[in-house]
């Protein structure tokens, strides 16, 4: 009787010692914790193009290659800047050789050249990831492989990406590829590494002429933010619904 | 150094402005993907219209169609695991499944769906199973002895093949019939949901893209069985005539019997041709009636590049033809097997239609990007989306059933008095 007593006694505390181990391993990857270990909810990232300013020298688009390990001699690319050339027959021009690596030493477009007193207006736009308040790409990732950070990011995690690609089908902005090297989904981050250091991202640095701004929406003291709320800037597509938070200033109708 | 593949530059040519990272991402294997999944579904409905809807006649072609559409399954998910660029983590959907997704719940549809279908056939088969372990209890030879083996492992332990035991076993098939066939369609109705849902592709975005899809997955499901029903139906008539001289009467009725099955047949396919041609025509008619910001684009696709693969191919050749030729009266088996190749070939082209269409033109509406299938491979990557990846997707079900058949017979043709 004492005997299986003991017993019972022994089962029930490794029963309890082996109950308690799934529960914790569960408070362990709980999704809050996980969330709350990636950014804080006092900071929204924001984007903010002048494309005014923007010359088309293309050194953003080299520096982030730069920074971000994306191989430089293939046309991918995190970040790109498309030249815009209207002419007098109402003709809209569009390149971005590149994605505008090397500038644009050439008035060659597409193959035809186009006579400078027959242009009416040119500029340059840069583009990056929206960061989308509403992103598409993460709500169609099937294992959660590309998420939301709390400070508004969307990242991928590139040791769970299968690389089926349907989230490089659902960006309207067509700023997703696949790395070369890694074989998974990749796109801009905000240079997520920099900016949670308190950096600036790389494009940032590189750009001279101050077409390209990072900043905090949710500080109304940042300058990004007192752009976006006192002037009037525009987005790229919100058609789609996805609430991007890239915002331009002098975006004209043509750009696409 | 190691060679730096971007995906996707090997077969895609841009026109005009693309945005850099636009390339044709979803290419031969994705059009593989519904193609396959639709053949499925169809084996499948028509083995349950005999199990579950008591279709007589249909009684030899149910199993051979059950045990086909068991040999298709792995080729719906296998153009999925070919597309992927890390095969190795296909393993994740089912880990973390991510239902915001249209793409998580395919392991979950997908397995549940091979599970009855597995389930089905081992209620079929027990009898059988339980049979050649007896049978096999004797014979000498390691050949003999695995084989025993394998079916002792198959019957699970349930021997019992009393009058009552069998009884159930029917019960069971009968209900695993019913319960598959919604499974079936679901299973495709769905692959037209990942594609009506991408919210920035012009040309997929439609509420009616997976009423398209489960309608020419019916359409190719009943050709491909109607055809296969062919195929055996001659096939006993010929070993017929061999056992038997030419004049046999068995041999005549055999051929009255098949003409009047695949006539019958053949008024359900015409039934969901005309509903799928319809459904696709007041898509496009829509399109351009409310002319939105991409019509542009897609009005030039449509009636420009794309117009010989979508009218005169798709529409033309695969559709009209063929609805023609079944229409015509004084119906032969030879006409029907042209109508129903050009038929399956139709919802083939459909199916690249809307898959390498849908990437035809750029996100930025100014410009085009043209697919070049890769014919003669030089990596991996160009063999897995190119030809002989497709053509390995599309023989890989014929092998399988070899395989299974040896296992499970269901071509025996049965003695005719
Ligand atoms: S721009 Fe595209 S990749 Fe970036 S968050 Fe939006 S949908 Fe996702
Ligand atoms: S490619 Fe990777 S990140 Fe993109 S949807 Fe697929 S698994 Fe998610």
């Amino acid at each position: 009787m004492s005997c299986s007593r003991r017993k019972f006694l022994k089962t029930t505390i490794a029963g309890a010692a082996a109950a308690s181990v799934p529960l914790s391993a569960l408070k362990f990857i709980s999704p809050d914790e996980v969330r709350a270990s990636v950014g804080d909810e006092k900071t929204r990232w924001v984007f903010l193009v002048d494309t005014q300013k923007c010359v088309g020298c293309g050194f953003c688009v080299k520096a982030c290659k730069l920074e971000n390990e994306v191989p430089y001699d293939v046309p991918v690319t995190r970040t790109w800047v498309e030249r815009y050339v209207v002419t007098r027959d109402g003709q809209t021009h569009i390149d971005s050789p590149d994605g505008g690596r090397e500038g644009y030493p050439t008035a060659k477009m597409n193959d035809e050249v186009i006579d400078p007193k027959e242009i009416s207006k040119a500029f340059f736009v840069p583009k990056l990831c929206n960061q989308c308040q509403n992103p598409a790409c993460v709500q169609v990732c099937p294992v959660g492989a590309t998420y939301q950070t709390l400070d508004g990011v969307v990242l991928i995690d590139r040791k769970w990406c299968i690389g089926c690609g349907y989230c490089v089908m659902a960006c309207p902005y067509g700023v997703r590829f696949f790395h070369p090297v890694h074989k998974v989904a990749e796109k801009c981050t905000f240079c997520y590494h920099r900016i949670s250091q308190g950096l600036k991202t790389a494009c940032v640095d590189a750009c001279s002429f101050g077409a390209r701004q990072i900043g905090n929406l949710k500080d109304p003291n940042d300058p990004v933010t007192r752009v976006i709320m006192n002037e009037r800037v525009a987005v790229l597509k919100d058609e789609y619904g996805t609430k991007p938070q890239v915002f331009y200033i002098g975006l004209d109708k043509e750009v696409r | 150094m190691e060679e730096l593949f971007v995906h996707g530059l090997e077969w895609t040519t841009k026109d005009l402005f693309c945005y850099p990272n636009e390339f044709i991402y979803w290419s031969i294997q994705i059009v593989m993907y519904p193609y396959m999944t639709g053949l499925v579904a169809g084996a499948f409905v028509l083995s349950s219209l005999y199990h579950v809807f008591g279709q007589e006649d249909l009684k030899d072609i149910a199993r051979f169609s059950l045990v086909f559409s068991l040999a298709l399954l792995p080729v719906a998910a296998m153009p999925l695991l070919m597309h992927l660029q890390q095969t190795l983590r296909a393993i994740e959907p089912l880990l973390t499944p991510h239902f915001t997704s249209a793409i998580a719940a395919f392991g979950i549809v997908f397995s549940s769906y091979a599970l009855i279908v597995i389930s089905e056939i081992w209620f079929v088969y027990r009898e059988f199973i339980v049979a050649q372990v007896e049978a096999l209890k004797d014979k000498p030879g390691a050949g003999n002895a695995v084989m025993r083996f394998l079916y002792r492992g198959m019957t699970m332990g349930a021997y019992d093949v009393s009058e009552k035991a069998i009884a159930t076993d029917h019960r069971a098939v009968k209900i695993l019939a019913a319960i598959g066939i919604p499974v079936a369609c679901f299973l495709h109705g769905y692959a037209g949901f990942i594609f009506g849902s991408v919210k920035a592709n012009a040309l997929w975005m439609s509420p009616l893209m997976p009423v398209i899809f489960i309608m020419s997955a019916v359409v190719s499901g009943i050709a491909l069985c109607m055809l296969t029903y062919i195929v055996i139906m001659e096939w006993k008539k010929f070993s017929t005539t061999l056992a038997r001289g030419r004049g046999d009467q068995a041999v005549k009725v055999l051929g009255g019997v098949e003409l009047d099955v695949i006539k019958k047949t053949s008024r359900y396919l015409l039934g969901f041709l005309i509903a799928a041609i319809s459904l696709e025509l007041l898509d496009l008619i829509f399109r351009g009636y409310t002319a939105m910001k991409s019509w542009d684009i897609l009005r030039s696709v449509m009636y420009g590049k794309d117009f010989i693969n979508i009218f005169v191919l798709q529409y033309g050749l695969g559709n009209l033809v063929p609805f023609t030729l079944l229409l015509l009266p004084k119906m032969t088996i030879r006409r029907m097997v042209v109508a129903l190749c050009l038929v399956l070939y139709g919802v083939f082209m459909m199916r690249w239609n809307v898959v390498i269409g849908g990437q035809a033109f750029s996100l930025s509406f100014a410009g085009y990007m043209h697919y070049h299938l890769p014919i003669i491979p030089h990596n991996l990557e160009t063999f897995k989306e190119g030809l002989f990846g497709a053509l390995t997707v599309a023989v890989t079900p014929f092998l399988l059933f070899w395989g299974i058949n040896k296992i499970i017979p269901c071509l025996n043709v049965p003695k005719i008095d």
